[in-house]
């Protein structure tokens, strides 16, 4: 069971050769952070992941089945800008999506279908940390709110997978760590594969369970166009990570040790055991 | 201390954007006292006295064949010209503009021949629309539709182009249909520049109007100017085209407000 297959893809435009034969399986519930130098064709594979973009040979299939060739709500985004609605305030930004797919006409919803849909957001936007800014403009959160409020959006639709283009990058270090942590949980608690664009590796090793490094492998000059990028390393972190269960990485580490393995409940395992 | 660095009060603002005024006001009454002491009769500067009873004459004295007043007779048959051109103006801007500036397909279609058309000198166009839609309302409202829409239509294009592809491709990722993108993200986001456009627009749908009551009316501020013009009527024509202004002013101010009011996130951006 895979939830997103890469079968021998290829992207060219005109006789420039971007990406070259990227062949991958990912499992459902990974998340999966490409790294690579700027222009290695990291954010061009998400597009084709979300289907703005087409392979030009190849295929993609998401839980089996081909991607239809333009985006969906079975996958979301958070890019590093233009994520949220600026004309619409922070709780109408949630709502959106289940209104635009409940109401194909107006797209919007009233009366009790509203009130339940804006209970859903506000439960929403307290579970990403914005209770309370319901009624503001985008334009006047900082920068880790807006993001805060780009997840909760995408989040509304339950997306299968989420696709995030770089979406810390611009945020100071004190918030970042923050939104990590947010980050972490709720790859833990919704039911989603996340695939997320970095160019930070340490946010990579922190966040993911699977780590795809995008390089040239010829980067002459007279190379550059006639060779694209590919995969060059795929790491899986250790001790793996499982969605919705701990390790030990999740463990607090008591006052003056740090040597986990004596915490450890049975030789051979890393993880956390169930129940403790 | 540097000139750059000197920045006027409150107070000093009002004083300083009020001094053009008064030293406009200050020279007519200047010259004309120059003239009229020269020439009692002179007709090209009247005095403050006969403007006063011109005034009175126009707007609040009834007319004696009609029993109209005659300016406020005016004004309402100019601004009803006005409005209709702008409004039919602004609801093609909105509806060319939108399937421009999302679809690529109309785009293709359409964009080449707004081009074009907004490249059609209007005025140019004036006997031609006299010839064909007759000499009354249609073809003054036309003149003024021909004159702005084009331009309107483009701005819009290029406004709703300008809309970062990240927050159509957000919008797909929320299940919305192409005619639900236009109407929930695109449409607001152009609507705050629409207003913006008409303000700018405003100067060139006062010409239009007035070059087409000009030619051919029986009511309106034009109409009015160009009728006294014969009589050297100046003590008409000033407080006709005061009134003018004064109008254009209003309306730009008005939508201005107009715009804040109703979309407050416009303003946060900036």
């Amino acid at each position: 069971m895979t939830a997103l297959t890469v079968d021998r893809v290829w992207k060219e435009y005109g006789n420039q050769i971007v990406l070259e034969n990227l062949t991958l399986e990912v499992a459902p519930r990974s998340f999966l952070a490409l790294v690579g130098p700027s222009g290695c064709g990291k954010t061009t594979f998400l597009r084709m992941i979300l289907g703005q973009e087409q392979p030009t040979q190849g295929r993609i299939l998401l839980d089996g089945v081909p991607l239809a060739p333009e985006p969906g709500p079975d996958r979301g985004v958070v890019y590093q800008r233009y994520s949220v609605f600026p004309h619409l305030t922070v709780l109408g930004n949630v709502m959106l999506g289940p209104e635009l797919k409940a109401s194909r006409f107006l797209g919007r919803s009233f009366g009790t279908a509203r009130r339940v849909l804006a209970d859903e957001a506000r439960a929403m936007l307290a579970e990403v940390g914005l209770a309370g800014t319901e009624d503001k403009y985008p334009a006047q959160l900082s920068g880790g709110m807006q993001q805060r409020l780009a997840l909760a959006q995408a989040l509304m639709m339950r997306p299968r997978i989420l696709l995030l283009d770089e979406p810390f990058g611009a945020l100071d270090p004190g918030i970042r760590g923050e939104i990590h942590g947010l980050m972490k949980r709720l790859w833990n608690e919704v039911p989603m594969t996340v695939v997320m664009v970095t160019h930070d590796l340490r946010e990579a090793f922190t966040l993911a369970t699977r780590i795809i490094a995008f390089d040239r492998l010829r980067d002459r000059p007279e190379e550059r166009e006639r060779y694209g990028a590919t995969l060059t390393k795929d790491i899986a972190i250790w001790p793996p990570r499982v969605a919705g269960k701990l390790t030990h990485f999740d463990i607090d580490t008591p006052p003056g040790r740090d040597d986990l393995t004596l915490d450890a409940a049975a030789a051979g395992t890393t993880r956390h055991p169930q129940g403790a | 201390m540097r000139l750059i660095n000197l920045r006027p009060n409150r107070g000093g603002r009002v004083l300083l954007a009020c001094l053009p005024f008064v030293l406009l006001v200050l020279a007519y009454l200047i010259g004309s006292a120059v003239r009229l002491a020269d020439n009692p009769n002179d007709k090209l500067l009247p005095s403050l006295s006969t403007l006063a009873q011109s005034i009175d004459a126009l707007a609040f004295t009834p007319d004696k064949r009609t029993g109209d007043y005659i300016l406020w007779s005016d004004t309402a048959a100019s601004l009803w010209r006005l409005a209709l051109g702008l409004g039919i103006s602004a609801l093609l801007a909105l509806t060319l503009g939108l399937l421009t500036g999302i679809l690529p397909v109309m785009r293709a279609l359409l964009s080449p021949f707004v081009a074009v058309v907004s490249m059609v000198p209007p005025l140019a166009l004036l006997p031609v629309l006299f010839i064909v839609l007759g000499l009354g309302e249609v073809s003054k409202v036309a003149l003024i539709v021909i004159g702005v829409a084009p331009i309107l239509i483009r701005d819009l294009t290029l406004t709703a182009m300008a809309l970062p592809r990240e927050m159509i491709v957000k919008a797909e990722t929320l299940s919305a249909s192409s005619w639900l993108i236009a109407v929930r993200v695109v449409l607001p986001q152009v609507l705050p520049r629409l207003i913006d456009s008409l303000r700018l627009q405003l100067g060139p749908a006062f010409l239009f109007l007035i070059a087409a009551e000009a030619i051919s009316a029986d009511s309106g501020l034009g109409y009015r100017i160009f009728l006294v013009r014969r009589y050297l009527s100046m003590d008409v024509i000033f407080p006709y085209v005061a009134w003018i202004t004064l109008l254009a002013v209003i309306m730009d101010v008005a939508l201005a407000l107009l715009r804040r009011r109703l979309f407050p996130w416009a303003e946060m951006g900036r």
